[in-house]
């Protein structure tokens, strides 16, 4: 959920606004200004929701190794927090750490010169290429912001419909659909909690969730980026096909059934799979008192490589204008640790950390999203990196015609050239 | 120099004036003058990494022309005028209708009606549409169930998602909670109608048809012309049901699109799409002046040739 509200008041101040912003926040700053030019850092990040886990339990572990750095974590409610940060960091009153939206907001404060290079970093050795692809230059060169943590998608099941039902986990997308079948003929559960009401689950818990087996994870996303592969190839219709094939097990009127609908439809155990993200674990721990599992999305056949969408969504930077580099330098290599990796991820399970060390999740649920990282590859979301930046927006058009496809009010075919001619538009390499 | 132009050169400067109309003008000029002038002239700017330069008139022809655009500011604009004529058919009309029976003297309990009639207008958008949401909702509603208990059963479907139903399913939320509004203005109106009149007309034998249709109907036009312009500018300016209920991508397939929506996106951006200040003023401007032609078609051809009868 973390980057679907944050991101929707990602509006650029005009020029003037931000003038008045910076203004008016270099008055209301300047206290705290002051004091953070004393030895200690101070973190800027969009997760009010976490500040008591930063300030109870991450930050005195730090300090149990490094006792002379006092670290201030800062939260902005994340609808506020790019108009806020932009108009802090004009009038020099930013944080020494700055939260990192992926891509393209990063990517602009860095162009401006608001974040510092990392590329020798030390920390940065800890994370694979895939999980730094959200804050590097377009050129792949300089990096300004680490990777802290992803978002996984993949079903989670209802345990004792399976029970029940006498179900066994599907590995292959045949044996998922009879998984389907045999829910909807046997039972009165729905055999999937997913609606099209609000249209981003159609198009992130659906098409993003089960596109990357279809188009071979980096390797495809990579080729639509230099145009060697187009929308209307074989696997984005496939993909869209699969999701037209989802439309009869969805529960009756999932037309007009909104995100909260099917978190309630499945932690009410009338729905026995859920396309989930892996934000939705905080939820179901809290509100299902069944037992429930996760299984990543289905292969053509078994023994298929696997591929799931691990899609980065925090990263962290150093403020251009710290006055204390080295220790926010410090600080960095720390949440490249181990240590660091293994608090995080259990504090705030569905939230994983892109770091490569072996670690052991508590939660159950997901400990299973995170060991797919080891038998899959992994892949992010193929409309975020530079694809999304024209108009047509290819994100808002992935969200109308990926629920067009489930409600069958337009064909597979026919997203994808909706999608490919909104690309070709204004995308060179696709032109 | 006669005596009493000498008069009135020596009537002081009426400070007076300044000092009760200052601060009301100040307020206007500062939050609704300048932010509107300002909107036209960002509307002829465009934005590109930041730097804004003077473009004239293209956002306006990239917003009417340009494929792109266009689709969906006509998408938009065709929308805002089914919802406004179901408004136009739907809500007044039964507002005429409550009026006449609210005002008929042998109704009891008329105070009542027209509290709970009238109190739907009073609540947040987001609450009714969060209520009708539920209402309607295929999974959890009510409105299926009443639906097979008076025989309609199979007349269900979750109308707030099909492409065909949603913005009809949407106009009436906003009808069943803004009629009110013309009720309560219709009302007053027919409330001021003298009685003599309305006892003329019986003695002259029209029946209670005939009094209404050709004595009270004429006497309350002018509020239902003033009705009509009002909504008509309400729904043009439509938006937060919208948003509320369908989110601003307006679906499904954007057949729940208004001005306001398009707006929103436009200016604000949404999810990746970054947001375009001027382009959104160039947004902003076609929906003020669609608003400004409608008012003054308004005036011009209807407003003038309505007569205004003093009691």
């Amino acid at each position: 959920m973390l980057n679907v509200r944050s991101a929707l008041l990602n509006k650029k101040p005009t020029a003037t606004t931000v003038t008045k912003l910076t203004c008016l926040a270099a008055i209301m700053l300047s206290s705290t200004g002051i004091a953070q030019a004393a030895n200690g850092l101070s973190i800027e990040s969009w997760r009010s929701d976490d500040a008591n886990i930063w300030s109870d339990v991450i930050i005195p572990a730090f300090n149990k190794s490094h006792p002379d750095t006092k670290v201030n974590f800062a939260p902005t409610p994340p609808t506020e927090y790019n108009s806020a940060l932009q108009a802090k960091l004009k009038a020099g009153s930013a944080g020494d750490l700055i939260t990192c939206r992926p891509f393209d907001t990063a990517l602009d404060l860095y162009k401006d010169g608001h974040l510092a290079k990392l590329n020798d970093l030390e920390g940065l050795k800890q994370f694979s290429d895939v999980a730094k692809s959200a804050w590097v230059t377009d050129d792949g060169k300089d990096q300004f912001c680490m990777p802290v943590a992803s978002v996984l998608h993949g079903f989670v099941y209802n345990k004792e419909i399976f029970e029940e039902l006498n179900l066994s986990i599907p590995k292959t997308r045949d044996e998922f659909f009879s998984t389907l079948e045999t829910i909807k003929t046997e039972s009165r559960y729905i055999p999937l909690a997913m609606g099209t009401a609000d249209q981003w689950e159609a198009a992130t818990m659906g098409f993003q969730n089960i596109g990357p087996n279809y188009w071979k994870g980096e390797k495809g996303r990579k080729a639509l980026l230099t145009g060697e592969e187009k929308l209307t190839d074989k696997a984005y219709v496939d993909t869209w096909k699969e999701l037209a094939k989802w439309k009869p097990y969805l529960g009756r009127g999932f037309e007009a059934q909104k995100y909260s609908d099917s978190q309630n439809l499945f932690t009410l155990g009338r729905a026995a799979i859920y396309p989930a993200g892996s934000w939705d674990i905080q939820t179901f721990n809290n509100q299902a008192d069944f037992e429930f599992g996760a299984f990543p999305p289905p292969v053509a056949k078994a023994g298929d490589t696997c591929y799931i969408s691990d899609h980065t969504d925090m990263g962290i930077g150093i403020n251009a204008n710290s006055t204390n580099k080295e220790a926010a330098k410090v600080f960095l290599n720390w949440m490249a640790s181990k240590e660091f990796a293994t608090l995080y991820a259990n504090a705030v399970p569905g939230f994983f950390p892109l770091s490569n060390h072996q670690i052991d999740i508590k939660d159950p649920v997901a400990q299973e999203f995170m060991s797919w990282r080891q038998q899959c590859e992994s892949t992010i979301r193929n409309s975020y990196q530079i694809l999304s930046r024209g108009t047509p927006n290819l994100e808002n058009q992935l969200w109308n015609v990926s629920a067009q496809v489930i409600n069958g009010t337009m064909t597979p075919e026919e997203a994808a050239k909706e999608t490919q001619d909104g690309l070709e538009q204004w995308y060179k390499p696709q032109q | 120099m006669t005596p009493s132009n000498q008069h009135d050169e020596k009537k002081p400067f009426p400070w007076h004036l300044v000092f009760f109309l200052g601060p009301g003008l100040l307020i206007y000029v500062v939050f609704s003058v300048y932010p509107l002038l300002d909107t036209l002239v960002l509307s002829l700017y465009n934005e590109q990494q930041g730097q804004s330069s003077f473009v004239g008139l293209q956002n306006f022809i990239t917003l009417v022309t340009d494929d792109t655009w266009s689709q969906a500011f006509w998408n938009a604009l065709g929308n805002n005028f089914k919802f406004f004529a179901i408004h136009m058919l739907v809500q007044n009309p039964i507002g005429l209708l409550l009026a006449v029976l609210l005002s008929a003297p042998k109704l009891r309990l008329s105070g009542t009606y027209r509290t709970l009639i009238f109190m739907p207008t009073m609540l947040s958008v987001v609450i009714i549409g969060f209520v009708w949401q539920l209402l309607l909702s295929p999974i959890w509603g009510i409105s299926e169930d009443f639906l097979y208990n008076i025989g309609l059963g199979q007349y269900f479907d979750a109308w707030l998602g099909k492409e065909g139903s949603a913005l009809i399913t949407l106009a009436f939320i906003s009808v069943w909670q803004f009629v009110g509004i013309p009720m309560m203005l219709i009302y007053a109106t027919l409330l001021n109608i003298p009685d003599d009149i309305v006892d003329a007309s019986v003695v002259d034998g029209a029946n209670s048809f005939q009094t209404f249709w050709h004595i009270k109907l004429p006497l309350i036009l002018p509020t239902i012309a003033m009705v009509s312009i009002l909504t008509f500018v309400a729904n043009f300016n439509a938006f937060e049901l919208i948003y509320a209920v369908k989110g601003a991508l307006a679906g499904p397939n954007f057949s729940t699109d208004l001005m306001g929506t398009f707006f929103y996106r436009t200016f604000f951006g949404f999810q990746l799409q970054q947001g375009s200040a001027s382009m959104g003023a160039a947004v902003a401007t076609l929906m003020f002046l669609i608003i400004l032609v409608g008012v003054m078609l308004f005036l011009f051809f209807i407003q003038r040739r309505i007569q205004r009868f003093q009691f």
